[in-house]
């Protein structure tokens, strides 16, 4: 199994993000699993928010809180902090929107990608990113995802985002 | 057919757009959950063609309700934990009447201390009420049941109102894969709800009367009796629903590897998948582990318990409930359906996840090795001692 921590704040659109996640992996392949799910409890715009995406080829029945994840990815950087490693399974990356380099972790500057396509949250950025780095789904079925479940006037310019986050960390 | 990742509450609304009630009742504030929102957006865009009644309260969301369905109208509301309880005149009102009803529930804890996050105490502690109560354990269960619900509520033998649960949180605000049918199937299996409990100016009759010491136990004898005749319609009802929809479903309880197992959970709701996949790991082992889940508590699946739990050498209960100066309900209906069979089987009470609290997998398999090597008849999990649940 998978599983992918988003840290974000209320409003930031980090469980958008680990929904799109669990449909992109389940959109094409009835044989793939995924279960997407926020921190439970009341909703507060600003406050820190986790997501939680768990991947799997049969079906997901643990419905608790990732313990240990493959990839941890945060979508602002004040919520960074060391302790966060200690969640990582052992081949575990965090992906950080930050302009500046954190130790020990990947950094990349979301908000400019963000900001190329007009758009005020970095979600499907560091979505991209974390399709590019982790391959867990492909850029097409990421793509298919965000036309499913994200409003139209916004579809574009989020696959936009996405595709040069992609590219960003192409290797 | 068509495949979409929805959350539990979603998935039931979409249930809810194909089963076409006429009426929606709703309270819309805390601690209710997005079921009636997707509602109100499906009858605002014209897929869903009801009557959508705001409210001031959940009392007068279920009275709407019964009005509604005393007027001939298949009717619709939602509701959760303290908005249940706030219910609770009602929802004996709506059974007393026979009016069938549906109603989801998302099963959360009740107060005081005040929290919204998940437990089973809200619904079972309305087990008296009449009505049908069903869990569901995912998100296609969740919109399958909805489907269900009208037919079974609504057969005429049966003509009870019927709540389904969805465990808070874990199963109503978390998105999975379902498959939503499509209409013309829905419309083959579930026919426009028809009845002759109902106001009708041509046929005038008296509804929602008094009845004295004379009769007033007849009626509750019958009230009874349709509760009862649940157990053959929900067979008859997932039999149809099998042959149009493709999914199978197990009636009034879900055995898993029961047949030769020396050690069983009786569980309900959500956390039966990961005591299934519990089951698996010990089997691996060497330990016959096996779970039973109940799928309805009303009506409650006496025979089919009794016999599941025959052979066993323990069986634990593990509910996310508790009946204060007692044990958990479940614990105290499983123990019943045993005694009237005459099996005699060593069984525990394994009380979590009260107020949302997480129960994991080690959780589940402590549960397994307490009831093979002998435990307190009643625990708490998470919290030890020699004072524990005595």
């Amino acid at each position: 199994m998978k599983e992918i921590i988003w840290l974000g704040r209320g409003g930031q659109g980090a469980f958008t993000a680990a929904k799109l996640l669990g449909a992109a992996y389940t959109i094409d392949d009835d044989e793939k699993y995924g279960l997407a799910f926020p921190s439970f409890g009341p909703e507060r715009r600003g406050a820190p928010v986790r997501a939680f995406t768990k991947l799997d080829t049969k079906p997901v029945v643990d419905r608790s809180q990732t313990e240990k994840a493959d990839y941890i990815v945060i979508l602002d950087d004040t919520l960074y902090s060391p302790q966060l490693l200690e969640l990582l399974k052992g081949e575990g990356n965090v992906i950080v929107n930050s302009k500046n380099d954190i130790s020990g972790v990947l950094t990349f500057d979301g908000e400019k990608i963000a900001s190329e396509f007009r758009l005020p949250t970095v979600n499907t950025v560091m979505f991209g990113l974390l399709v590019g780095l982790s391959e867990v789904v492909t850029a097409d079925n990421a793509i298919e995802a965000i036309k499913g479940y994200m409003p139209q006037k916004i579809q574009e310019r989020n696959i936009n985002a996405l595709l040069r986050a992609v590219q960003e960390v192409a290797k | 057919m068509s495949k979409k990742f929805l959350s539990g509450n979603e998935a039931f609304a979409e249930g809810i757009r194909l089963a076409c009630p006429q009426v929606i009742s709703a309270y819309p504030i805390t601690p209710q959950t997005i079921v009636v929102e997707r509602l109100s957006e499906m009858v605002e865009d014209g897929s869903l063609k009801a009557e959508y009644v705001h409210v001031e309260s959940e009392h007068s969301a279920l009275s709407c309700a019964i009005g509604a369905s005393a007027a001939g109208a298949r009717a619709f509301t939602a509701t959760s934990s303290q908005g249940l309880l706030y219910m609770a005149e009602c929802l004996y009102y709506a059974a007393g009447g026979r009016f069938p009803i549906v109603m989801m529930n998302a099963d959360r804890s009740t107060a005081l201390p005040w929290n919204i996050y998940g437990d089973q105490r809200d619904s079972l502690s309305q087990l008296d009420s009449g009505w049908i109560q069903a869990y569901a354990e995912n998100a296609q269960e969740a919109l399958d049941l909805a489907l269900m619900s009208y037919k079974i509520a609504e057969n005429k033998a049966v003509s009870t109102p019927f709540m389904a649960n969805l465990d808070g949180f874990v199963l109503t605000h978390t998105y999975e894969t379902v498959d939503i049918p499509e209409r013309e199937q829905a419309d083959r299996f579930l026919p426009p709800y028809e009845t002759d409990n109902r106001i009708d100016l041509d046929n005038p009759k008296n509804m929602a009367f008094s009845a004295g010491p004379d009769t007033n136990y007849i009626f509750k004898y019958k009230e009874h009796e349709g509760v009862l005749a649940a157990r053959k319609v929900i067979a008859e009802t997932e039999k149809e629903f099998a042959e149009i929809f493709g999914r199978k479903y197990s009636g009034l309880t879900e055995n898993y590897r029961t047949e030769d197992a020396d050690y069983i959970i009786v569980t309900l709701g959500s956390i039966a998948g990961l005591c299934r996949e519990t089951a698996d790991k010990l089997r691996e082992k060497g330990v016959k582990a096996g779970v039973v889940r109940i799928r309805y508590m009303r009506p409650f699946p006496n025979e089919e318990i009794a016999e599941a739990l025959s052979n066993a050498k323990a069986y634990a209960v593990l509910e996310k409930d508790i009946s204060f100066g007692n044990e958990g309900t479940v614990f105290t209906n499983v123990n019943s359906a045993l005694k009237k069979a005459g099996v005699s089987v060593k069984g525990y009470n394994f009380i979590g996840g009260l107020g949302g609290r997480n129960i994991s997998a080690a959780d589940i398999e402590k549960i397994y090795k307490d009831i093979e090597n002998g435990t307190e008849s009643v625990n708490f999990i998470g919290i030890g001692g020699e004072d524990n649940g005595k």
